[in-house]
């Protein structure tokens, strides 16, 4: 069985409307996210997250009516399996006062359940985050990010030429603004877990375009009177079966992730899920773009390129 | 079967018998993390100040007395920071028998003049070397805690900042007592009661006529009512220098007191005995200030010299006082502890996840193995092997390098998964595409192979830089993660290629082959 056996679909003409594309999604989702305030999860904005387990079924109303006496934003959702009756509550940031205690808003939330006469609970996870940390760990996140999309540069520089390298890291930023733009879309919280399929998505992303410029290298070697244009268009339809097929069943396999991997993987397998198929798209149509681009520039201080001069 | 191609089917068995060997029975060598087996994660600040701040105040303190014992008169000598102090109202006359008292603090202290004011302000490295000491001995203190605890496969480490501790205590799930035990300074202080209780601070000052004398503090207590009341805080003036601390204690152990209710029992060691000796002896029909945490716990009469026994007294409950010996036995910390972080699993939550993580592994495998069997038949039972492969040798050497299984963990198997399917899927379309060329099968796979390898290894080096920078900006389960990734990444580059290229020349060795199921 084979898909896309010696296709030969002229992705190159439609580089700039792929380009419109995704600068149309990115715009649009930043301009949600920055309107509606960047949602920080409590990793980086710090704050306090209780998981409680009822004994019986509480509305989030009856929650809500518990805790009011505690001040600021509060969310109070359905956790996990309805049938196992548990709250997810968060509650922002404790003021930071001299002797305000980090575990000041998990106590007075288990003192206003009790007196609320709720019934028997639990609490089953606890996760305070304190403002240092909370701090430290934005600051980290973005310097992963930073760095390791600088390391991945380097070493495509290095190994292929450096339009190359930069059509590559295009196609990776590219993927991680549009996964941040429809982690806005769908409203999760950006949190450390997030961060983490953000920086598997740039590998992920890199992989794929690694595969079609090694080709576009070989092919440069055998056909070296053909266009930039016409050997990376070529390049692009001679693995196009690998890229759909390899995302494909990646995409099968975060999809499980995204459906049996509960409540605590549901955001990463999401941003997971986006990553792959914003880096099936850019791989085939962002990446090989930017390098022609780029590359034919380079090419007419050079004679000696590839490209044919006609 | 060429004598090549045994030793390759060899050494593939040998890799997977030692993998096997290092995980299995894996529910004993493959450790869990927090996320899925429950307990506390914590990150806690060290308030180094506070040890500088000591050393200050101890610093002067010392100083006044040298200058009294030298008969050298001045204005006063304050702390005024925690790293400076100063000495106001040096006569000239007496300037040389001043200087003459500094040569201990000068080591530690740079030393400006004013006037008749001196300046003592702590020398920038010594108070580098200070912080630092402080951090590594609340680590130590923290870490004996936790071991009296009795917590398996505890961690006590430097965070990342300098000043931070990071803490994690897999199991544990009295999450408020492990906190209140790792916090507490447990500083006890055996010191002379000069006058008290009071029933306020201002009452106590009032009756020194609103003067403290310097080597007097006042400290809050617990004023002990009848059995079964109430107890109230009062004040106590105290001699601010202790008689005996906590450092000359051999033991402390629970008890009971005389009404029969929780105390605590310490005996001292050889010097600390000596010094309190002599203290009883010189302050019999005084009483004895027993201070805990600079609060004081109880305030006997000494009836007579006591050498190295003791008793603490309160209103303990049992967990209490079992804790309290637990704190005094473990030594007092060099400075007061915050929480910065506070990260807590219950067990069930922990299981629940477990649950989650297999199924979705298993579902991913189920849908991955579905679509390579129906897509490359043959070809895609060879790409399973590699998988299966790759996945063993990832458990084998997560068990033996100790690396701990989180969820995210779990989700970089399902990766691995996928990263394995794509090599596999890179290899088996350049097989066909190397076929239309019409060469015969068996050089078709080798130039598939061949042709490949580069961009495998390309791909490989690329996501292992992502996956370096995740681990360095990663803590507990996002490092988990960043580790399997690594390793499946790496294994998968032996498993891609190797294993799969072996299974394909097994095939091919048997018979004639005409056409590739793939």
């Amino acid at each position: 069985m084979a898909l896309f056996e010696n296709s030969h679909y002229d992705f190159i003409k439609w580089r700039w409307h792929a380009l419109a594309f995704s600068a149309a999604i990115i715009i649009a989702g930043f301009a949600y996210g920055i309107q509606r305030g960047i949602p920080l999860g409590i990793d980086f904005s710090g704050g306090t997250i209780l998981v409680v387990q009822f004994e019986q079924p509480i509305s989030d109303d009856q929650v809500r009516q518990a805790l009011q006496t505690i001040g600021g934003e509060q969310v109070i959702q359905a956790y996990g399996d309805p049938a196992a009756n548990q709250k997810l509550i968060r509650l922002p940031q404790v003021a930071e006062e001299e002797g305000a205690a980090l575990d000041q808003n998990a106590r007075a939330v288990v003192d206003g359940l009790t007196k609320a006469n709720l019934g028997k609970f639990e609490v089953i996870s606890q996760e305070l985050v304190g403002p240092v940390i909370g701090a430290d760990l934005q600051r980290k996140g973005i310097y992963a990010t930073l760095a390791s999309i600088i390391g991945i540069t380097i070493y495509i520089g290095l190994r292929f030429r450096f339009a190359f390298a930069i059509g590559a890291i295009a196609a990776t930023l590219h993927d991680v603004f549009v996964t941040v733009a429809f982690l806005f879309f769908f409203g999760y919280d950006l949190s450390l877990n997030i961060v983490a399929a953000i920086l598997t998505i740039t590998g992920y992303s890199v992989n794929d375009t690694i595969v079609i410029f090694d080709r576009v290298r070989e092919n440069l070697r055998s056909k070296r009177r053909d266009s930039l244009e016409k050997v990376v268009n070529e390049s692009v339809n001679q693995t196009l079966s690998r890229t759909i097929i390899t995302a494909g069943t990646t995409f099968l396999a975060v999809l499980s992730l995204y459906l049996f991997g509960g409540e605590v993987l549901e955001g990463f397998a999401f941003t997971m899920l986006v990553g792959i198929i914003s880096g099936t798209y850019s791989t085939i149509f962002i990446a090989a773009s930017i390098a022609i681009l780029l590359g034919n520039k380079q090419a007419k201080g050079r004679p000696m390129s590839a490209r044919k001069v006609s | 079967m060429a004598k090549n191609l045994r030793w390759k089917v060899l050494l593939i068995a040998g890799v997977v018998a030692l993998a096997v060997f290092a995980f299995y029975p894996p529910d004993q060598k493959v450790r869990l993390g927090l996320d899925l087996k429950g307990g506390v994660h914590l990150v806690l600040r060290v308030q180094t100040d506070d040890a500088l701040k000591l050393e200050t105040q101890t610093t002067a303190d010392r100083l006044a007395d040298q200058l009294k014992t030298a008969n050298v008169p001045v204005g006063g000598v304050t702390a005024t920071s925690a790293t400076q102090f100063s000495v106001a109202g040096v006569q000239p006359d007496q300037d040389q028998g001043f200087r003459n008292a500094l040569t201990e603090v000068d080591v530690n202290y740079d030393r400006s003049q004013n006037g008749d004011t001196y300046t003592f302000t702590l020398k920038p490295n010594i108070v580098v070397q200070l912080r630092e000491d402080t951090v590594t001995q609340a680590i130590q203190t923290i870490e004996r805690r936790v071991n009296e605890l009795g917590v398996a496969e505890p961690v006590v480490a430097r965070h990342s900042a300098a000043d931070q501790i990071l803490v994690q205590l897999p199991g544990v799930t009295d999450v408020n007592r492990a906190k209140e035990i790792i916090r507490s300074t447990a500083q006890l202080e055996l010191k002379q009661v000069e006058q008290g209780p009071f029933s306020d601070e201002n009452a106590a000052k009032a009756a020194f006529a609103n003067n403290l004398p310097p080597d007097m503090q006042i400290l809050p207590g617990t004023i002990e009512a009848a059995p079964g009341q109430p107890a109230s805080t009062g004040y106590y003036v105290v001699r601010r220098i202790a008689a005996v601390t906590g450092r000359d204690l051999r033991t402390a152990r629970p008890t009971l007191d005389e009404n029969n209710r929780p105390a605590v029992s310490f005996s001292l060691n050889q010097e600390g005995a000596r010094k309190f000796g002599t203290f009883t002896q010189n302050n019999i029909g005084k009483q004895l200030g027993i201070v805990l945490d600079n609060r004081v716990q109880s305030a006997p009469i000494i009836q007579s010299r006591i050498d190295d026994e003791g008793r603490i007294t309160g209103n303990f409950t049992n967990q209490e006082s079992q804790d309290l010996s637990l704190k005094l036995r473990s030594g007092a910390l060099p400075a007061n502890l915050t929480y910065l972080e506070e990260r807590s699993i219950g067990p069930s939550l922990g299981a629940d996840s477990i649950r989650a993580g297999v199924t979705s592994a298993a579902g991913g495998l189920l849908l991955v193995t579905l679509f390579l069997l129906f897509y490359y038949r043959l070809a895609g039972f060879n790409a399973l092997i590699s998988i299966a492969v790759n996945l063993i040798i990832l458990l084998g050497l997560m068990a033996y390098a100790g690396a701990t299984m989180t969820l995210p963990g779990i989700a970089g198997f399902i990766l691995t998964i996928g990263m394995g399917v794509d090599s596999n899927v890179l290899i088996f379309e350049r097989i066909k595409e190397e076929l239309k060329t019409a060469k015969g099968v068996k050089q078709a796979v080798a130039a598939g192979f061949d042709r490949v390898l580069l961009t495998i290894l390309d791909t490989h080096v690329a996501s292992l830089i992502a996956a370096a920078f995740l681990f360095n900006f990663g803590t507990g389960p996002i490092r988990g993660f960043a580790l399997t990734l690594t390793i499946g990444l790496l294994a998968n580059v032996f498993t891609a290629y190797f294993v799969s290229r072996t299974m394909f020349e097994l095939t091919l060795s048997r018979r004639q082959v005409a056409k590739l199921s793939i």
